[in-house]
């Protein structure tokens, strides 16, 4: 637990780069600081490993006033990871990630094996260990400073916009990795960034800090965006905080119809009084894939006897799966889909049934009510 | 005679001359093998004197920033006195000895030197001093550990600059009667009006700068096998600058020297 007493940071110009803070930041949770460009984000992740020395207050891990640890010794014991992942040009990649094991004491021989241990669970293949930092793509940079930032086994971890510098594809794969990581090893995690998605995604709580170095609202994120603290905070998580608050809510409450869904082997007069009801119908192979809308009108032509199959049908678009997606995923497929529904699929991608906009309304509706 | 016949008669004479004079068994302080070795032990002993004052001062300077500006004008106010007065000056305390000329000489590469050692330790990037702090290295550990070793690409090149420098003006030390290779080119071939001498020492002066020039590339090929090639190194102004001051002073005084046999 890393508790800020009243914690202020002022430069001797003037600048209050840290206002009183007091929060709590609990043992094997992710709290991100998220706020504009200057609020203090960086000054507060750095009073906690003595980069910066507040000048009111106090900051504690684990109860002990921190200035009571020898800063090097301290920091040792705290993970730190950077934006432009601060690697060390002159030392090989797998060195860079020895580096504290070796600092601490370790022999090079164990602290290098614990080095290539740690390239993999990060997703990296061992045998760049012996590349150059410079011979890595920054998304691959990046995984190197969380790898080395992890090489002792800290309790603790800083991230300072550890991702903002990686275009945004590699960047949500270096999240699933953090997620996928802190499943398993559940560090207390400090990450700070200024894209409120990254902090909703990543965070079990959210300290937002406000221009002056004022924390605005500290909570979890579905609080956040369901009732933030005043019009600031409000702004700061964008006007389509209702949108992004679907997010939070499994797609599995939505009630799928599956009376609009049909094998292609059908033949065009078995639908015919269904298309009089439903201007759209799926029709999917015999495996129950997706193979593509058919809409009411264009049946209107077709003689009988022709199956589904040889009729000309229009994309299906994007689905979205059932069990794990949210009611935002639900959404953006039927917002997509040249039909006006999304597809819900199961996890293994067979047609489960359709949803209509006007269900997905009345599901939002009574769900964030 | 036609005149490449002339030149190559001419090339004959002078290599017939510096085989028969490159050393004498029976009198081993007379000969052009004798002058190289002094050449070679003046210049490297201030290139490594200048070396090891340059890298404590340039670390000095960083960690103590209020120090720098002082030290510098220093150095460069030294570096605005011509060497063959500095020689002059110190010959009452020194004397004929080597540290007549390896003083003033390890200054002029210290001057070289230290701003290279400075810029270097400048532009490790920030980030990578940050890891290094927040990782856990002491101010000290830090300076000798990452810093330094980032920055030397930056102070080898500055080295490579510094020696050439160096080789070339040792040369001027024999003005004073020093020894050295411009022993060859002043006092015979001046005395004599006779070129074979200064063909022979400038051919060997320039040889040995390149000779050490290489020296000094494959030490940063085996000292720094990470740094990126394929990227012009930002050390490269103040690189081009010191090279340009060291033109400016070193070849002009030698090349003054040098004019009247060549013109004779
Ligand atoms: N050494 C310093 N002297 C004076 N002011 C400083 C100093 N360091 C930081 N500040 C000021 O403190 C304030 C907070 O800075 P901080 O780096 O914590 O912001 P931040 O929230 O991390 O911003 P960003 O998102 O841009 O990284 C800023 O206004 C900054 O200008
Ligand atoms: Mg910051």
């Amino acid at each position: 637990m890393i508790t800020f007493e009243g914690a202020a940071k002022h430069y001797p110009d003037g600048t209050v780069a840290v206002a009183d803070l007091d929060l709590t930041v609990e043992t094997g949770q992710t709290t991100v600081f998220v706020g504009p460009s200057g609020s203090g984000k960086t000054t507060s992740l750095r009073m906690i490993n003595r980069m910066v020395e507040p000048t009111r207050g106090t900051v504690r891990i684990d109860g002990v006033d921190i200035r009571d640890r020898d800063p090097a010794l301290l920091r040792r014991g705290i993970g730190y990871v950077i934006q432009q992942a601060g690697l060390f040009p002159h030392r090989t990649v797998l060195d860079n990630i020895a580096t504290v094991p070796l600092l601490l004491g370790t022999p090079r021989r164990a602290a290098r094996a614990r080095a290539a241990e740690l390239m993999e669970l990060v997703g990296l293949d061992p045998a760049m260990g012996r590349r150059w930092p410079h011979q890595l793509s920054g998304g691959q940079q990046q995984r190197v400073g969380v790898a080395r930032a992890l090489a002792a086994d800290p309790p603790v971890l800083l991230m300072d916009e550890p991702f903002s510098a990686v275009d945004p594809v590699v960047r949500t794969g270096l999240q699933d990795e953090l997620l996928r990581l802190q499943q398993e090893l559940r560090k207390t995690i400090v990450f700070v960034t200024h894209d409120i998605d990254e902090a909703v995604r990543l965070g079990d709580r959210i300290a937002v800090f406000r221009p002056g170095g004022e924390l605005a609202q500290y909570d979890s994120p579905e609080r956040l965006l369901t009732d933030p603290a005043d019009d600031f905070v409000e702004g700061f998580v964008g006007h389509d905080r209702g949108v992004r608050r679907l997010s939070f809510f499994p797609a599995r409450v939505l009630s799928l119809r599956d009376d609009v869904v049909f094998e292609d082997d059908l033949k065009v007069e078995d639908v015919r009084h269904i298309a009089a009801e439903h201007p759209w119908l799926l029709v999917v192979d015999t495996e129950r894939s997706p193979v593509g809308w058919l809409s009411d009108r264009s049946l209107v032509d077709v003689p009988s006897g022709i199956r589904l199959s040889e009729l000309d049908t229009v994309p299906f678009g994007h689905t979205f799966t059932v069990e794990t997606d949210s009611l935002r995923a639900a959404l953006d497929s039927a917002v997509l889909s040249p039909a006006g529904r999304a597809v819900g699929v199961d996890v293994d991608g067979r047609v489960l049934g359709v949803v209509t906009q006007d269900d997905l309304g009345a599901a939002l509706w009574s769900v964030t009510e | 005679m036609s005149a490449p016949a002339a030149a190559l008669d001419w090339a004959q004479g002078v290599w017939d001359w510096a085989a028969a004079n490159w050393y004498y068994p029976d009198e081993p302080g007379r000969g052009i093998r004798p002058r190289l070795i002094e050449h070679i032990r003046l210049s490297y002993a201030s290139i490594a004197i200048g070396l090891l004052l340059a890298v404590p001062l340039g670390l000095a300077c960083v960690r103590w920033k209020p120090l720098y500006p002082p030290l510098l004008t220093g150095v460069n106010v030294l570096y605005a006195v011509p060497s063959i007065a500095l020689f002059f000056l110190l010959l009452p305390y020194t004397g004929f000895s080597d540290w007549t000329a390896i003083v003033p000489l390890a200054v002029y590469t210290l001057v070289i030197l230290l701003p290279n050692v400075v810029d270097g330790l400048h532009q490790v990037p920030d980030h990578v001093r940050q890891a290094a702090v927040a990782m856990g290295f002491g101010p000290l550990r830090r300076l000798v550990r990452v810093e330094t070793p980032v920055a030397l690409p930056v102070i080898i090149a500055g080295l490579r600059v510094a020696s050439v420098a160096t080789i070339s003006m040792v040369s001027v030390a024999s003005l004073v009667g020093l020894g050295g290779l411009g022993r060859l080119i002043l006092s015979d071939g001046f005395r004599r009006q006779f070129d074979a001498p200064i063909v022979v020492g400038v051919v060997l002066v320039v040889l040995l700068a390149f000779a050490t020039d290489a020296l000094l590339v494959l030490a940063q090929r085996l000292l720094t096998p990470w740094a990126r090639r394929d990227r012009p190194r930002t050390g490269s102004v103040r690189r081009r600058r010191a090279a340009a001051t060291a033109a400016a002073d070193a070849p002009a005084l030698a090349s003054t020297a040098v004019a009247p046999p060549g013109k004779g």
